[in-house]
């Protein structure tokens, strides 16, 4: 199948400090993919990129086989790129509902619109609250997101990227500041997400990476080290040097 | 009582929201002398809701909303005065029309620029407006001011007496208008849009909102706002000075939104009348001094109610729900 997601030659430099180098990467419809990699490597600045939210130095982003490689991320969300944060980016005061509604009513073309009162667009509200319930959230709908625990606020934060009903979506650590006992009700959602979405994780947890990723990309320092199957991964002796190495240093 | 919209909430009016207007029709009877006041403070709601739209809603933090105001009251004026243009209604429009032109123009400048960056801008247009007016004699009358607006009976019948009875009404009618469309949009899916981006504007890009379209959007319809508050100062006193633009009318216009209480919708109303009805009093009491009662009034409101005089009554009457959402306006 073709890929939905491509970046061909990706590159971005600060000044003198390069941050991507040369990234070839591809995700087709269904992966579940993992971006690993020491601190610094890369990883959220490459997520940028494919965003939009950063603009490439040089190299192109293909989404859905179209050159997206300057278009404004208003555009790549309309061609089904979504994403979530690594550290939370909500609408804090706003109850869990209209979070999760916002995005459903960006997705539907309903959010210009002046007249009518936003509570009165039963189907947004349905959406939301159905897909909030998927998430066990049903008993927080009107509860604002400030007002919850940190862990329920991580599952807020991926409900509004699934809000938006994206083809391609990028977990920026999702696990992130998540006690360990908590990771896994988020790794069973993850598990559970709709199968054709193509998913690229980004995340620290190794232990969650090598349960749901099926394919690994290692970036170090701006470039690809290697790329493969979890199995491949884990016996290659460089991705045992980057991360032993690591640990030294710290 | 928030009036934050969204999805979660009952956007029917409820009746505390009728108590401006019956204050303002018992104030109609009750207190003919001061009329004119009320007709001013009035206008000033009307400004402050405008204001509220933009920096209450979508975050948009402005020190130049005077120019709208102004130019409205000087298109409002000048066609009055110098054009022949007397109808008060076409007056008006062509005074929202300016007024909103100058809000796209200049918002899809500037709303590519956040915070105190921001905040210079606006300051910086309302001032090369202010410049302008002084130095277009001709056209303004400059630094004496531009009288002798002419301004027709309001649909031909009600002529503006020296009570200033008809102003008032005529002002509460606008403003009734102005109130009834700024509440739609509040609570409308776009004004919940709006909340979203002065909550997270990162969010909203990435949901894939077209955030600077949005904001170039709202600044212009709260632009018009600010453009017809403007007519209605010029058509009720037949006068225009160089007072209605530049740092100072802006500047006090935040303060009354700030007492009042920002982004909830009723703040804008709450606010002018406080601010005005203050100055009125203090100002006959020491005529020397009024400001320090003014500066004061808003130390005590920043230091001890952050939602301003709104979000006091919030905390204390009965029909406030939903009183942790108030935290949502102190930004």
């Amino acid at each position: 199948m073709d890929a939905v997601l491509e970046t061909r030659t990706l590159c971005k430099s600060f000044g003198a400090l390069t941050v991507a180098q040369n990234i070839d990467f591809q995700l087709r419809p269904g992966d579940r993919h993992a971006l690993i990699g020491p601190n610094g490597a890369g990883k959220t600045t490459f997520v940028n990129m494919l965003m939009g939210a950063l603009r490439p130095s040089s190299g192109r982003i293909l989404l859905g086989g179209e050159d997206v490689t300057r278009a404004p991320q208003a555009q790549r969300v309309k061609r089904g790129l979504g994403r979530t944060f690594q550290i939370n980016t909500l609408f804090r005061n706003l109850p869990v509902l209209d979070n999760v509604a916002l995005a459903v009513a960006e997705r539907r073309g309903i959010a210009p619109r002046m007249w009518r009162a936003a509570g009165s667009y039963k189907e947004i509200k349905n959406e939301s609250t159905e897909l909030l319930a998927t998430l066990g959230l049903a008993d927080d709908l009107t509860t604002p997101v400030i007002d919850l625990p940190y862990g329920k606020q991580r599952l807020v934060e991926i409900a509004i990227a699934l809000g938006q009903q994206p083809r391609v979506l990028l977990l920026d650590e999702p696990a992130a500041g998540v006690p360990s006992a908590e990771t896994e009700r988020i790794l069973q959602l993850l598990e559970k997400l709709p199968s054709e979405i193509a998913i690229l994780i980004i995340e620290h947890d190794m232990d969650l990476v090598f349960r749901f990723a099926r394919r690994i990309t290692v970036l170090v320092q701006g470039e690809v080290l290697v790329e493969g199957r979890p199995e491949e991964i884990a016996r290659d002796r460089r991705v045992h040097d980057v991360y032993l190495g690591e640990q030294h240093h710290a | 009582m928030m009036h934050t919209g969204g999805y979660t909430v009952d956007s029917r009016i409820r009746w505390p929201e009728w108590l401006p207007w019956i204050a303002a029709l018992a104030a109609f009877f009750l207190l003919p002398e001061y009329l004119s006041l009320g007709a001013r403070i009035l206008i000033y709601i009307l400004f402050a809701l405008s204001l509220d739209l933009i920096l209450g809603y979508a975050g948009i933090i402005t020190l130049g909303h005077s120019a709208f105001f102004g130019l409205g009251a000087y298109v409002a004026g000048i066609l009055g005065a110098k054009v022949g243009v007397t109808e008060p209604f076409v007056q008006m429009v062509a005074a929202a029309a300016a007024a909103g032109l100058l809000g796209a123009l200049t918002g899809a400048v500037i709303l590519r620029t956040r915070a105190l960056t921001l905040l210079m801008l606006t300051l910086a247009i309302t001032s090369i407006i202010l410049e302008i007016a002084n130095k277009a004699t001709w056209l303004t009358g400059g630094a004496d001011g531009l009288s002798g607006v002419v301004v027709a009976p309001i649909l031909g019948a009600f002529k503006f007496d020296l009570f200033g009875k008809t102003a008032f009404l005529y002002c509460l009618a606008v403003l009734f208008l102005g109130w009834f469309l700024a509440r739609r949009l509040i609570y409308s899916p776009f004004g919940a849009m709006l909340t979203g981006i002065r909550e997270n504007t990162q969010r909203m890009h990435a949901i894939g909102a077209p955030v600077y379209w949005r904001l170039v959007g709202v600044y212009t319809l709260s632009a018009v706002m600010a453009g017809v508050a403007g007519a209605l100062l010029t058509q009720t006193n037949q006068f225009v000075g160089l007072n209605v633009l530049g740092f100072e009318p802006s500047g006090e216009l935040l303060v009354m939104l700030i007492l009042g209480g920002v982004g909830r919708l009723y703040g804008a109303f709450i606010g002018p009348v406080a601010y005005l009805v203050a100055q009125d009093l203090l100002a006959k009491q020491f005529p020397e001094y009024w400001y320090f009662g003014i500066g004061l009034l808003l130390v005590v409101v920043v230091l001890f109610a952050r939602g301003g005089i709104l979000g006091l009554i919030d905390k204390w009457m009965p029909f406030s729900k939903r009183a942790p959402s108030a935290r949502a306006s102190a930004r």
